[in-house]
């Protein structure tokens, strides 16, 4: 159970980057998780409603994209799309594979934010 | 209002991992090789290390251990019993080890003085597999006793290791233990992974656990 750290992570980015649209609110935040992540959604969205209040991202919604392992088959000279992660082997060929093209990503992909109507001095420096 | 999506393209644990580069930096300049061993509780990874200790110092060579527990340093004693320099971390509840508790743990220390570093990381087969801690080589260990599918239970942890040591093999035949089954099914999560066969109370198998460790240190040197 370490999505608490995690979740604490992502404030932490989320709030450093939002410095730079003063006056402007959080209201979703995306990330993509790979397969081998080692995070489960159910406990990012349980800490994440707990994490976020009285922060800047109060309120906001955490969508996740679920990223499928991807390896690198060189007998097939491409890279497969594996099912699950309880085999590494190319689903064409049968080869057991090591080379990992994608699967281990926790990242924050994006933040969606309300900034203030035009005419209103809380968006002035809304460029990043 | 109006949404706006700003692009950030962020790893969550960025913190971790630039903590981790510097870590990794710092420990390759000293010519120091880094071990990070994980498992689930009770697989043996204090008896191995007390082994290893030992072993290591009768060859000549320079070890010393972080070990890492939610509370009490009952095996930074053990493993000090060795001789070798060895220092508990405790992180009171945190269920792995980050690298910036491993950087914190490293003050006064000499790393130029050591050939050898190992991090037994708290007991647990989920969270360490985010974590990098800065090592040069991620160890997973397997008892004999826990049964032979933990790989495909725990994929994202095996998937992430370069070596598993199968630990206790002096209670296989007792356990029943299916060792051609355990063998695939680390190759079918980890294809290719160095597996080493061990038991830390006889003795069996230590001496090419530590060969392959006098010999990855040799690369790292070379590579350095």
């Amino acid at each position: 159970m370490h999505e608490l750290s995690i979740v604490q992570s992502i404030v932490d980015s989320v709030t450093e980057s939002l410095a730079r649209y003063p006056g402007a609110c959080v209201v979703e935040v995306r990330l993509r998780v790979g397969a081998l992540a080692a995070v489960a959604e159910d406990s990012l969205q349980f800490c994440y409603g707990i994490a976020i209040e009285g922060t800047a991202l109060a309120g906001s919604r955490l969508a996740v994209r679920h990223l499928p392992v991807v390896m690198h088959c060189a007998r097939c000279a491409r890279d497969v799309t594996l099912e699950g992660v309880q085999s590494f082997r190319c689903p064409d060929c049968g080869e057991l594979l090591g080379e990992m093209r994608q699967g281990r990503e926790l990242e924050i992909e994006s933040i969606g934010i309300e900034e203030a109507p035009a005419g209103i001095p809380a968006g002035i420096g809304d460029q990043p | 209002m109006t949404t706006r999506i700003v692009e950030l393209r962020q790893g969550i644990l960025k913190k971790n991992d630039e903590l981790a580069r510097e870590l990794r930096e710092r420990f390759t300049r000293a010519g120091v090789l880094v071990v990070n061993l994980v498992s689930s509780p009770g697989t043996g990874k204090t008896a191995l290390l007390e082994r290893t200790l030992r072993e290591l110092q009768s060859r000549g060579q320079r070890a010393a251990a972080l070990v890492g527990d939610l509370e009490t340093d009952n095996d930074a004693r053990r493993l000090a019993a060795s001789g070798a320099p060895v220092r508990q971390i405790n992180t009171h509840g945190i269920c792995h080890l980050e690298a910036e508790m491993v950087g914190r743990h490293l003050d006064g220390w000499e790393l130029g003085g050591l050939d050898y570093l190992f991090i037994e990381n708290v007991g647990n087969l989920v969270c360490p597999s985010s974590y990098d801690l800065g090592e040069k080589i991620r160890v997973a260990l397997l008892s004999v006793t826990e049964g032979e599918d933990k790989p495909l239970k725990y994929p994202t942890l095996f998937n992430s290791v370069d070596v598993a040591v199968i630990t206790k093999t002096d209670l296989a035949q007792a356990c029943v233990f299916d060792r051609s089954a355990a063998l695939r099914n680390l190759n079918e999560i980890r294809p290719g992974i160095r597996i080493f066969e061990t038991s830390a109370k006889t003795g069996a198998g230590m001496r090419d656990w530590l060969d392959y460790l006098c010999a990855q240190r040799s690369v790292a040197l070379a590579q350095g």
